[in-house]
């Protein structure tokens, strides 16, 4: 097990009260295993990002009954042991528009090497030759290692991005929104090369891919988790989530998306929008925009259902989804929701 | 009658060089031919869409029938007059027929104006319609957005989702009651789940009130659900035309092709193929003569490096150009 | 709907100005010179020129502070606490129309040539460097000696010079303004040039306008404050300076503390608080401020 969080919570004290960034949040990856998180704006991605990787300002509260990585307690760990030891080696991160996070004065192949020569004992030839292996795995010619960053076209820059990501070997890579704001083709060749990083690379990696775009989820990820205003709403195996969903969340993503190859389908969106944080909301936090929902619903905060064996669900009614999931496809649904008046 | 008729519109641009370059000499100002030959014609009441990746020249040539950009060269014919020729007057009376709705729901409204101000400005900027009549027509149209006027009208944009503020750019588009109006990628920065709500008020709201539509977007996805047809740039220049399904479905240039093949489904059984391309999207600055595709093309010939193909019917209705035709 | 606006608008400066504790003091102190100032002929105890004698008889002068002469008097019997109320008058009225007017100038030359750039751009702001190349004292001396010691010659004096800081400052925030997509979309939705200009960049830039107005005032009144301590003012009206320049031309300004020191005090008063004031409108043109 690489990764595995318990009941996770992040709160932010701010002049106005405590925001509830995230508020209970258990997942796990396994070795070799593309955990997807699929969400919107407020969701709490960033959050969950920046407190794995401890970069969370100090007036955050961070609570979890379990934070381990590798089996080591990652959340208890010191600071510094945590940057010397986990960050880059253990746990890599491509950032949102990663493209920015290149120094523009130095060449990219440099600024690799230098990166793997400050945290491990390799001479200089080695160096190349892990970053040389690495951009043919993203499909970046060698000889751009000898380039300037603003060389790269926007889709290079990503891909030497995550190059750069593996440069250590880590077990686990997180990868935010790591096609948003690129092109199709670009976006394409990119998840490509995450492909063929899985398939060619010695040491297998984990990754964690954050993203609101369900079609790339979908096509990358083995588990998929739906974040929403702070919590998962659900998770389960990919093709499970798709065939099976049970969430009423989950259900109107899955409405909520155009595809080419279903060109009659009616789209249908949520009416409303997430709930604002700082609010104290005693029931399920997608309540105010369900159309299923029950007087129950906004009594109690909903358990963490297990349904089937791996596949997760927070929501109460979850025996009428058989029900819900007919009436998920009607716009008329979704237009009765309290929301949406 | 065509309601819009664009003739071989191009437009430059020119990079002066360096300063090294000048010194040193002989270094020619560069030129950007960001749209190079585009040409199409609209009809009443359709809703065109435009794909392409960045760089293909869709907003660009779109600033140019907008009349916010003078262009380089071609003929922009609205109800058959040439909007280059138009009087001022000429002018104003094309700014309440022709609209546009903007990609960037933060940025294209003025942060000092509260939601009534910004749907009345264009009746007050362009019309000499008394008080009450704005007041009314201002109303109407924030309703139509679908946002309630008592609550909304008078909220300030750091006061609104983004959702919100782009129901107040609709309205803003819309409350001149436009013949035309050109959105630019109104979804591409709103959260997904309330996307269809916004494409459904545009579908619902051309049909409504009879006006055409040219939405530009890069996501195909987009586009096969709200477009009834569909025109795929690229660097400059239009490389297929055709009805919405018969593009997407039985798409004929290479690009196209790749394109289609590229875009992403929610579905994990899908196995997307690889589309068939080469290289990277190149840059419109000094293009070479022939094809603009040449450089990227698995199936190009000689013909493809110095003859521009032109768009050409396969079939009644879909046109392509390149010369596997 | 118009009175509304402009009422509302006074009720927002206010509460802007009063948030910062700067802004607060700064707001009395002007208030207090403003009432003096409109109230001035009936608060003065005496006559503005008058020669004043004690209850001896004899000519009261160069006392220093007392119950009868509560400022003390001026070499030639002169009540100073009449000179003073009298003075706040004009130096307020020349501090404000000054400024005001070299606002409206520095402002619209910013705008403009922030909007329309190219050649006028060029012009104006080779134009705006060369007046910033001017020193201000000995231009201000110039002009007052060409136009004539009279108070309206000594505003547009210095309107002539102050209003050049702001044109740069307006015209650089306009140009960061100009680049946003809204006025896009302001000339998309027909506005005219004009339009674009005074109902759309103008309002986002308005702290940045106030915060120079209150800035331009002070300058104004520093300006005229050194010109007429020079003997560069109009005789007839007094102003802070000019009571200054009376006491200079004395010789007595060794031994008269008091003659020197309610003018010079209240100069600085007014200034600072002007000055505070303007702190405050900063925070709210640079809200990155208020976080520290």
């Amino acid at each position: 097990m690489i990764l595995e969080i318990e009941n996770l919570k992040t709160y932010y004290k701010i002049e106005k009260g405590v925001v509830k960034a995230n508020d209970g949040i258990s997942l796990s990856i396994k070795e070799n295993e593309v955990v997807g998180l699929a969400g919107e704006s407020g969701c709490g991605k960033s959050t969950l990002i920046r407190t794995i990787i401890r970069l969370v300002p100090q007036s955050a509260q961070v609570t979890a009954d379990k934070m381990n990585f590798m089996d080591q307690d990652i959340l208890a760990m010191p600071e510094k042991d945590f940057r010397e030891k986990i960050l880059w080696q253990g746990i890599a991160l491509v950032p949102q528009s990663a493209m920015n996070a290149l120094n523009p004065v130095y060449r990219v192949g440099d600024q690799c090497t230098e990166a793997i020569s400050a945290h491990t004992d390799y001479d200089k030839a080695e160096c190349e030759q892990i970053v040389k292996r690495l951009f043919d795995t993203v499909g970046l010619q060698a000889g751009m290692m000898k380039a300037y960053p603003h060389e790269f076209s926007g889709g290079m820059r990503q891909r030497a991005m995550i190059a750069m990501s593996l440069l250590l070997s880590p077990a686990l890579v997180i990868m935010d929104e790591p096609t948003t704001g690129l092109d199709v083709l670009v976006q394409e060749r990119i998840l490509r090369s995450i492909k063929e990083i899985r398939q060619k690379s010695e040491s297998a990696v984990s990754i964690l891919l954050i993203t609101h775009d369900i079609s790339v989820i979908a096509e990358m990820s083995d588990r998929i988790g739906i974040m929403y205003a702070g919590r998962l709403m659900e998770s389960a195996e990919s093709m499970e989530l798709f065939n099976e969903p049970y969430h009423p969340y989950t259900l109107g993503l899955k409405n909520a998306f155009p595809s080419i190859k279903a060109l009659d389908r009616e789209l249908i969106s949520i009416p409303g929008s997430p709930p604002n944080l700082i609010e104290d909301i005693p029931g399920c936090l997608f309540a105010f925009r369900c159309p299923f929902v029950i007087p129950e619903c906004e009594k109690t905060r909903p358990p963490d259902l297990e349904i089937k064996p791996g596949h997760m669900v927070h929501c109460i009614r979850t025996d009428d989804v058989e029900e819900f999931r007919k009436l998920a496809g009607d716009k008329k649904t979704w237009q009765s929701s309290r929301s949406a008046t | 009658m065509a309601i819009l008729e664009v003739s071989d519109l191009k437009q430059y641009f020119y990079l002066q060089p360096t300063f090294l370059g000048k010194l040193v000499g002989g270094a020619k100002p560069r030129i950007i031919k960001a749209v190079d030959g585009v040409s199409f014609t609209m009809q009443h009441g359709e809703i065109l869409g435009v794909a392409g990746e960045s760089g293909c020249g869709k907003s660009t040539a779109c600033l140019a029938i907008a009349k916010l950009r003078e262009p380089t060269g071609g003929d922009i014919l609205y109800k058959e007059r040439n909007i280059a020729e138009m009087s001022k007057s000429e002018t104003r009376n094309y700014r309440r027929e022709v609209q546009l709705i903007f990609q960037d729901p933060y940025e294209s409204l003025n942060p000092r104006y509260t939601v009534f101000d910004s749907v009345a400005e264009p009746l007050r900027a362009l019309t000499d319609k008394s008080k009450a009549e704005i007041r009314e027509r201002t109303n109407e149209t924030i309703a139509l957005a679908g946002l309630t006027p008592e609550e909304y009208k008078n909220r300030y944009p750091h006061q609104m989702s983004g959702g919100e503020r782009q129901r107040v750019g609709i309205a803003q588009a819309l409350v001149l009651e436009p013949k035309l109006v050109i959105a630019d990628e109104p979804l591409s920065m709103l959260d997904v789940s309330i996307r269809a709500g916004i494409l459904d008020l545009i579908r619902d709201l051309s049909k409504r009130m009879n006006f055409s539509c040219i939405y530009i977007s890069h996501d195909l996805s987009i586009l096969s659900n709200i477009s009834e047809r569909l025109m795929i740039m690229y660097l400059g220049r239009i490389m297929e035309l055709g009805v919405t399904r018969d593009v997407i479905t039985d798409a004929h240039h290479p690009y196209a092709r790749a394109l289609i093949a590229a875009v992403p489904i929610p579905d994990p059984a899908y196995k997307r193929p690889i589309p068939k391309i080469r290289g990277e999207v190149a840059q419109p600055i000094d293009p070479p003569p022939g094809c603009r595709f040449q450089t990227r093309c698995l199936q190009v010939m000689d013909i493809c490096r110095d003859t521009e193909p032109p768009l050409k019917e396969v079939k009644p209705g879909h046109a392509v150009a390149c010369h596997l035709y | 709907m118009k009175l509304e606006n402009v009422k509302d608008f006074f009720v927002t400066q206010y509460g802007i100005i009063t948030s910062n504790r700067f802004g607060k003091f700064g707001a009395a102190i002007i208030l207090f010179f403003g009432v003096v100032a409109l109230l001035a002929p009936w608060i003065a105890p005496h006559e503005l020129w008058e020669s004043l004698r004690d209850s001896n008889g004899k000519l009261a002068m160069l006392r220093p502070p007392s119950l009868e002469f509560p400022l003390g008097t001026t070499a030639m019997g002169r009540d100073i606490l009449s000179q003073m109320i009298f003075a706040t008058r004009t130096t307020f009225l020349i501090g404000l129309v000054s400024g005001l007017i070299s606002i409206v100038i520095g402002a619209n030359i910013g705008l403009f040539s922030a909007f329309y750039g190219g050649k006028l751009d060029e012009i104006l702001m080779r134009f705006t460097d060369i007046v910033y190349g001017m020193p201000f004292l000995p231009f201000l001396i110039v002009l007052i000696s060409l136009f004539g010691r009279n108070i309206w010659f000594v505003i547009i004096a210095i309107c002539c010079i102050v209003w050049r800081t702001s044109a740069r400052v307006v015209r650089s925030q306009a140009l960061a303004i100009r680049q946003r997509q809204f006025i896009m979309a302001a000339r998309a939705r027909g506005c005219s040039n004009l339009r674009i200009i005074y109902g759309h960049i103008m309002p986002n830039i308005l702290p940045l306008l106030l915060l120079y107005t209150s800035f331009n005032i002070a300058w104004s009144v520093l300006a005229e404050a050194g010109a007429s301590f020079l003997g560069f003012s109009d005789p007839d009206n007094l102003t802070w300076g000019g009571i200054l320049y009376n006491l200079w031309i004395s010789g007595k300004i060794r031994t008269a503390w008091w003659w020197f020191a309610w003018p010079s005090i209240c100069i600085i008063l007014l200034v600072s608080s002007l000055v505070f004031i303007s702190r405050a409108y900063e925070e709210v043109a640079n809200p990155r401020l208020k976080q520290r």
